[in-house]
């Protein structure tokens, strides 16, 4: 599969800051990728580097074939791009903005499709100082389309939506990634990350930390699975005799660390045969989030820095 | 540049424009509100005669005014430099009434006046005059003056030797609604781009906007382009108002001709630099307005929007021109009154010369990329 955006050693730096430290990573053609990281981790500026809205200090970047610094004009026509907490011009209306975005593209985009497209037909009549955040957010994401792009670049696309309208967005991402473009999405919401990218990358103090797709990262970096079991302190008591696992009991509720699948299995027969009283049970794993908060606090904490002080690169 | 994509700004900037009452408001209807209340409160002053306010005791035996004392009054009225207002002997002291009526010239004609002339007995009228109204003082003395001594002469049964032939300055004589006219068309040409485009650089900036636009293929060169297009048209709309309103409602003299046009033209680009230099060394829009106002209202008033810069005293008539509207102003005026085009094409050369340094600053401060 071809590489829609390849990203070798990204330096970029401000007199006072390193904001991104010779990060790199590449997007598949095609794909869905999540750009992650805590605020000031370094994420809008490598996302403004591919956009071609600022310079870069060091390092390649391409999209689409194209140098986005020095080839701009080219991959402009080529990308679609949606900023967080998108702004307009006040008393324009979505029809007349798509109309409007198709004669400097010169593409003759439908604006009925394209508002539909984005769960915005009610208001393609409504001026933009009247709409509510989600809706501006919304004909962002029309605009961004209105030049048929090959790459994406939605930066958190979705904060401040309420959630049936951020699953209308998850809808049209989805499409997007069917049609063969590539998304490059920034958000703060992992659990949409998760559920929307091939691919992952989590950038914290401007280095990248993790790589991968979700499943991936969950797996390197996340904790065992574990079950759980609602029920007194005395299966507590019962299990900890038996079984070597880690075992927690807290407001009605035992957490067994679980070292193979076959643990539960184990466990499980164990309490039927014990004939104590249980309510109910679930295994659960870490999610992305919970991979996220503790790589990024361990980061912050100073129990991930090496002997360097700088942060190592998670090997993907 | 490309038109289609010119045309395509504009028109979302005109439908902007035409959405928003207030930038309506400011850009057309205030400049109207002002020129009908400086109009009002100004009319009859420049040129056109003083009110003078007569008190006749010069009555015949039937207490009508005596024919020498009408005629006397008559005769005045013709000079064009008064207008005879009579006052009633009942209201008594002249000049107290003078006073509490805010008033600044009156005459008295005593009793007897006619007897007096015809008998060839000296008699005086007496002339009450505001030195805080130095001009209507001078129209009044002077036709006073005159008059008398025309019938002095006429009593002596002389004949003048010494006379003199008047010809107006320029076209007409000009009233104050005359200097007005092209003051307020200036008066829109520098507040409609400046404070426009102070908000709208410093607000894009801030909203993200320029960033948004830099991703499409809408360059730096052709919005600017359709800024300058659209408060041209606006200039000339608002001016088309201007003149209309001043020729028909206050019967202005003012006499269209092309070189009104390259003011209309400059006139807007340098503004628009000007707007866009003040929004973009500005770091916050509320801060862009604080500089916009600093830069706009003492220009307002001191470039001779709406008093002439000749009133002012010297040193004011100095910072005058230091001051781009001046020119625009003062280029309008030679252009519209006095019909100077040398003088209307040197100032031509001055607003191009400043729409020139400012549009360069304006490019090279104007950031349209996030970097």
């Amino acid at each position: 599969m071809a590489e829609a955006i390849v990203v070798d050693d990204l330096v970029k730096t401000y007199p006072d800051v390193q904001a991104v430290d010779h990060v790199s990573f590449r997007v598949p053609a095609g794909t869905v990728f999540a750009f992650l990281g805590p605020n000031g981790a370094g994420k809008t500026t490598t996302t403004e580097i591919l956009e071609g809205l600022r310079a870069r200090t060091g390092g390649a970047v391409e999209v689409l074939g194209l140098d986005p610094w020095s080839e701009g004009r080219p991959l402009h026509r080529q990308i679609g791009v949606i900023p967080q907490d998108f702004r307009f011009f006040e008393k324009i209306r979505p029809r007349e903005a798509i109309e409007y975005y198709g004669t400097l593209f010169g593409t003759r985009p439908d604006p009925a499709a394209l508002l539909a497209r984005v769960q915005l037909t009610d208001k393609a009549e409504s001026r933009f100082d009247t709409l509510s955040g989600g809706q501006k957010q919304k004909l962002g994401l029309a605009l961004s389309l209105v030049n048929d792009p090959k790459v994406c670049f939605l930066d958190e696309p979705t904060t401040g939506l309420d959630p049936q309208a951020r699953r209308g967005i998850w809808e049209v991402i989805r499409g997007l990634r069917r049609e063969g473009r590539t998304v490059f999405l920034t958000t703060h919401y992992l659990e949409e990350a998760e559920i929307l990218a091939d691919r992952v990358a989590i950038i914290h103090h401007g280095r990248i930390v993790a790589d991968g797709s979700p499943a991936e990262i969950i797996q390197r970096l996340g904790g065992p699975a574990r079950l759980r079991i609602d029920a007194g302190e005395d299966v507590a008591s019962f299990l900890r005799a038996r079984f070597p696992n880690e075992i927690h009991w807290q407001a009605g509720r035992v957490e067994i660390v679980l070292q193979t699948r076959e643990d539960a299995i184990a466990i499980l027969d164990a309490l039927r045969a014990s004939g104590l009283a249980w309510v109910s049970f679930s295994t659960e794993r870490d999610t992305l989030e919970d991979v996220f908060v503790r790589l990024v606090g361990q980061m912050d904490d100073g129990v991930l820095k090496s002997a360097n002080g700088r942060a190592p690169e998670v090997p993907a | 540049m490309n038109g289609a994509r010119i045309l395509a700004d504009l028109k979302v900037t005109a439908r902007g424009y035409l959405r928003n009452p207030i930038a309506l408001f400011f850009s057309l209807v205030f400049p109207l509100i002002l020129i009908l209340l400086f109009g009002l409160i100004f009319a009859g002053s420049g040129s056109g005669p003083v009110t003078l306010y007569v008190q006749n005791f010069d009555h015949a035996a039937n207490g009508t005014a005596t024919p020498f004392s009408q005629a006397f009054l008559s005769d005045l009225n013709r000079t064009n430099l008064v207008s005879v207002d009579l006052v009633s002997p009942s209201v008594g002291n002249l000049s107290t009434w003078l006073g509490q009526n805010n008033n600044p010239v009156g005459l008295v004609i005593p009793a007897g006046f006619q007897a007096s002339f015809l008998a060839h007995r000296p008699v005086n009228v007496t002339l009450f005059t505001n030195p805080q109204a130095a001009s209507a003082a001078g129209s009044a003395y002077g036709a006073v003056a005159g008059v008398l001594n025309y019938l002095n002469l006429a009593a002596a049964n002389g004949t003048a030797i010494l006379g003199t032939t008047q010809y107006n300055v320029g076209s007409t004589i000009f009233t104050y609604i005359d200097y007005l006219v092209p003051g307020l068309i200036g008066f829109s040409i520098l507040t409609s781009p400046m404070f426009s485009m102070v908000d709208v650089t410093s607000t894009y900036r801030k909203d993200g906007i320029f960033r948004q636009l830099s991703l499409t293929p809408l360059t730096r060169d052709e919005w600017l382009a359709s800024r300058v297009l659209w408060y041209t048209m606006l200039t000339f709309l608002s001016a088309a108002i201007m003149l209309g309103f001043g020729v028909v409602v206050f019967g202005a003299h003012v006499i269209l001709n092309v070189w009104l046009l390259p003011f209309l033209f400059a006139g807007p680009l340098l503004f628009v630099s000007l707007g866009m230099v003040a929004g973009s060394i500005a770091r916050t829009p509320e801060s862009a307005a604080v500089i916009g106002n600093v830069i706009t209202f003492p220009m307002m008033f001191l470039a001779g929007t709406f008093f002439p810069v000749s009133d002012f005293g010297p040193g004011l008539q100095v910072v005058a021109k230091l001051l781009p509207l001046y020119y625009v102003i003062d280029g309008m005026n030679q252009a519209m009154l006095f019909q100077n085009f040398g003088r209307a094409f040197g100032d031509l050369l001055v607003v191009l010369g400043f729409a020139a340094v400012l549009f360069a600053a304006a490019v090279y401060l104007f950031r349209w990329k996030g970097e």
